[in-house]
């Protein structure tokens, strides 16, 4: 799942300090389990925020709306009746579902109020780690599924470097060094062959955004 | 026990302090209360196990909310207690009260 932060809240009040009405905008998918911008989230900042502003003398409307997904299409449907009677929109939806959001209504400011942070597993509740980078070159199946690219601190896909120590990592005797857990787990599935394996370099540079169109959802028009 | 206790406080039932929301609290000082006190069981009573400790980490977290806004936390508190304990219950009612009115009244009021 994609995990996201809660910005803090001085920036999110300067974010929108100069508007009345303001819709903060819920998802119910990734930052909901997460715990960072699902309903019960858009609830506590509402009130935040209503609190912060009548303190100031300087009173604002609030509304809190959520989605099921904020990057679908499907569900942003739901917000165009209601998008115009608010000065800004303040969406608690990872990085993606804002931009979406903002797309759809280009003439209202759409403002972050979290911060997205990664793409990780879940603990325990409230407790989340990293563990994907999105790299779009998988090389889990040669390295005992642990990811060099996310684990490793160069996120090396060829390792180790002269920097392993005792199965730390040179930068923090906290952080494990990627490269031992893979060899230790291929180790022990009798697979340390694919450890010699050479994986090319990622292409980092030039990066655009990315476009995945599964097989079969291509449309006629845009063959 | 015929114990006194002060008149001005409210209180609300909860099947265990673990029920008590981030939200409830916020929206008690939203609405103008002077402050908010969870009662909850010894820490280590639980029935729930950990009930308790999860109100603590959740009036901790208020507290830094409540900072950030500009109302000073310690507005809202936990005490632990056991159901036995009726005349602590008193007392922590008195305390509690004595604490808000040297803070003074909710600065939400009237705004």
């Amino acid at each position: 799942m994609i995990v996201a932060e809660r910005k803090p809240f001085e920036e999110i009040k300067e974010l929108v300090k100069e508007y009345k009405k303001v819709l903060v905008a819920g998802c119910g998918t990734c930052v909901a389990v997460c715990l960072t911008g699902g309903e019960k989230e858009v609830d506590i900042l509402k009130t935040e925020l209503d609190m912060a502003r009548r303190l100031e003398d300087n009173p604002m409307s609030l509304a809190g709306f959520t989605v099921e997904r904020q990057c679908d299409r499907e569900y942003l449907e739901a917000f165009d009746s209601m998008v115009g009677d608010y000065d800004a929109i303040l969406s608690m939806a990872c990085g993606a579902g804002i931009q979406f959001l903002a797309e759809r209504f280009p003439q209202i400011p759409v403002l972050p109020a979290v911060n997205t942070t990664f793409i990780g597993v879940n603990q325990d509740i409230g407790w989340y780690e990293e563990r994907c980078r999105s790299c779009s070159n998988c090389v889990l199946g040669d390295t005992g599924g642990i990811c060099p690219v996310t684990m490793c601190a160069k996120g090396l896909y060829n390792g180790p470097c002269g920097g392993t120590n005792k199965g730390s990592c040179e930068i923090s005797k906290d952080q494990p060094c990627a490269w031992y857990m893979i060899y230790e787990r291929l180790e022990k599935q009798g697979r340390l062959d694919r450890i010699t394996r050479f994986t090319p370099v990622q292409n980092w540079e030039n990066q655009v955004p990315r476009t995945l169109i599964q097989p079969g959802y291509r449309k006629p028009e845009k063959q | 026990m015929r114990l006194d206790y002060p008149s001005n406080i409210k209180i609300i039932r909860v099947p265990c302090t673990g029920k008590v929301d981030v939200m409830y609290l916020l929206r008690a000082i939203q609405k103008g209360a002077d402050g908010v006190y969870a009662v909850g069981c010894l820490e280590g009573s639980c029935h729930y196990n950990e009930g308790n400790f999860r109100a603590r980490e959740r009036i901790e977290h208020v507290n830094t909310l409540l900072d950030e806004i500009g109302i000073p936390g310690e507005r809202v508190r936990m005490y632990n207690l056991s159901s036995g304990e009726g005349p602590t219950f008193a007392a922590y009612a008195k305390e509690m009260t004595e604490h808000i009115r040297k803070l003074g009244p909710n600065p939400l009021k009237n705004k």
